[in-house]
């Protein structure tokens, strides 16, 4: 009978409950959304890289360093010699190790010359590993391994020939148009910086700026493939470098001796720990975005609050009768408190099914135009955390005319 | 005694000096359909509110079928209204989007006895009171003035009260109507030996009840000590 005379009363008033109602659902929508955005940026910002234990560059700080070999951003500041690599990689805790070398781009892409190693060991998401959407690994000098972005941005597929140009400006005049690049493989989306990036190998890299000096393309010193190929395309330097560990137990004393090592002046991150600190630098944000959303629910709360309290005096007499056929000033309480928590149910009802709908309509945008690959899941603790919040904010907010009914109820 | 009250006194929180009610002594015996007049104003509304107990005299003994209200808990006393008294007021007697039927259920509702046949009692009351069915699932908003006023009978009705307090229950009624609803009240309250305290300004009401009152005989607010 209770919540019967609460829903009907509700329904009795349906034009100012269901303005109400949309506005709590809106307020919620924001909420969760940025809430649910927010982690999953989190999450895939974390799974950039994993299974890597090591990153290892120049002498520098770890963000710099996590930056330009990770994400690409930036640009080193120095390279390391391929002597020191040698010798890191064949210490005896070393599992694995796979160099990069960065600083060609193509179509402002970033070219990233590595090892066919790379595409076994490199991992992303918890532990998975890289995909071949079409095409294999490079094995060629002059082949090249497309991020799926790159591959679907510019149109390209297998077979098709690419000129990579030097330096890392978007639009570059010095173009390596001397030695083409074959497509040989698409990489599957990711949701890294990987689906923006174009794989070479190392001696692809070395290829194209063999007759190169200075920076600059030495004119009538050309060579052909032919030769290419009987050349030793060993590479001096290179940018960084992955390493993968026989034991997690050993990553601190590798570490600990790359920093320290005595013929080049290097650095060694945990990728995880520089993430999480690079992570932190966006804090502020953050927060700042939670404040903007808890803000709205507040004001959609008191708009609650203050429609119900409106209808307190529209109801009085009904406040009276129930006085008068034996209802006790509590009962007004808990009606009043019963019906701001079935509009905050129906919000919340109404807002995930809203934000589930517009996640798996705008889903696909983001992760084509952004590359954000966005669960549709939206269940997780922070967000059952949201709506208890909710739910207990909305108790809250009628109190004051519950008390309102109440006081009521007790002198006519 | 259906009441009996004793050196009584009420002034309401937001005038204390001035004293609305104040009766030495007045009482009502069991069975008997009272019929009390007086102007506005006079404190009529004030004295059904004391023996209902949604107000609490200042003073005094305000017993209600052998009960003494002044002395119960506010707990107690809305649950003694539920059970044993029975209300029609002038307007307002029924929550107007609920239906007749969720009408008489709510005041069913806060009653301690739960009727296993509230439904039939229900019908029944409805039938004697010529509600047809097909008004009973309406918002009783939609029903006509006199609807409601048997609406609002049958809800006072249900718990079967041993007290019904009538406050102007006819004066929105026209002439046909107010006579159709005192012959039909009176004959219920017969049929279930109700003790009837019926308060109007309407002396023309007063042949159909056995002893009629002036309000001012009993309250005497303004006596000197």
């Amino acid at each position: 009978m209770f919540m019967r005379l609460a829903c009907k009363s509700l329904l009795n008033r349906r034009g100012s409950v269901v303005l109400t109602v949309l506005a709590l659902t809106v307020s919620l929508v924001v909420l969760l959304g940025v809430e649910h955005i927010r982690q999953q940026a989190r999450d895939s910002f974390g799974n950039t890289v994993s299974g890597v234990d090591l990153i290892v560059g120049a002498r520098t700080g770890s963000l710099n360093l996590l930056l330009y070999s990770v994400f690409h951003m930036g640009s080193p500041t120095n390279n390391i010699s391929w002597d020191s690599y040698q010798k890191i990689a064949a210490g005896k805790h070393v599992a694995w190790a796979v160099p990069i070398a960065l600083g060609d781009s193509y179509r402002g892409y970033r070219v990233m010359g590595s090892t066919p190693d790379y595409f076994t060991h490199f991992s992303f998401g918890g532990k998975r590993k890289l995909q071949f959407t079409s095409g294999k690994a490079f094995a060629e000098v002059l082949d090249v391994v497309l991020g799926s972005e790159v591959a679907r941005k510019l149109n390209h597929k297998l077979g098709d020939q690419v000129v990579l140009a030097h330096g890392v400006a978007s639009t570059s005049f010095s173009l390596h148009d001397d030695k083409p690049f074959n497509v040989v493989g698409i990489l599957a989306p990711t949701g890294t910086p990987v689906d923006q990036t174009v794989h070479v190998s190392l001696q692809g890299i070395e290829a194209i700026h063999i007759d190169w000096q200075q920076g600059v393309k030495m004119p009538g010193n050309t060579v052909s493939t032919e030769q290419l190929a009987k050349m030793d395309l060993q590479p001096t330097n290179i940018t960084a470098f992955m390493l993968g560990l026989n034991s997690k137990i050993a990553t601190f004393r590798v570490q600990r001796e790359i920093n320290n090592y005595s013929r080049e002046p290097l650095t060694a991150i945990l990728p995880g720990v520089a993430l999480s600190e690079l992570w932190q630098m966006m804090a502020t944000f953050e927060h700042t975005l939670r404040l903007i959303s808890a803000c709205i629910l507040v004001s959609a709360l008191l708009g609650l609050s203050a429609m119900l309290l409106a209808s307190i005096r529209e109801r009085e007499h009904e406040i009276q009768l129930l006085r008068v056929i034996g209802a006790p000033p509590m009962f007004l309480f808990l009606l009043i408190e019963l019906e701001a928590l079935l509009i905050s149910f129906a919000a919340i009802a109404l807002g995930s099914s809203l934000l589930y709908m517009v996640l798996v309509v705008a889903g696909d945008l983001l992760a084509s135009e952004f590359g954000l690959h966005i669960s549709t899941n939206i269940g997780s603790e922070s967000t059952a955390y949201i709506m208890l919040l909710m739910i207990f904010s909305t108790v809250i907010a009628a109190a004051i005319p519950s008390l309102k009914a109440y006081k009521n109820a007790q002198l006519k | 005694m259906a009441i009996h009250l004793q050196n009584v006194s009420f002034a309401y929180p937001k005038a204390p000096q001035k004293k609305v009610l104040d009766i030495q002594h007045w009482s009502v015996a069991p069975g008997e359909q009272v019929f009390i007049h007086g102007p506005s104003g006079g404190g009529k509304s004030t004295l059904l509110n004391l023996l209902s107990g949604i107000l609490q005299a200042d003073h005094g003994e305000v017993s209600v079928l052998g009960e003494r209200l002044d002395q119960m808990s506010n707990r107690r006393r809305d649950r003694f209204r539920a059970n044993h008294i029975g209300c029609v007021f002038q307007q307002f007697n029924l929550i107007p989007y609920l239906d007749a039927i969720d009408n008489i259920r709510l005041a069913a509702h806060f009653a301690a006895t739960k009727q296993a046949t509230l439904n039939q009692e229900m019908g029944e009351l409805l039938s004697a009171l010529g509600i047809a069915p097909s008004d009973r699932c309406k918002p009783t908003a939609q029903l006509s003035i006199g609807q409601q006023q048997r609406v609002a009978i049958a809800r006072a009705l249900i718990n079967k009260p041993q007290l019904l307090i009538a406050d102007e229950p006819s004066s929105s009624l026209d002439q046909h109507n107010r006579d159709a609803f005192i012959t039909l009240l009176m004959s219920l309250v017969k049929e279930h030996e109700i003790t009837l305290l019926f308060v109007s300004h309407d002396l023309s009401l007063s042949h159909h009840f056995g002893r009629v009152e002036a309000l001012s005989d009993i309250n005497t607010p303004d006596r000197m000590y």
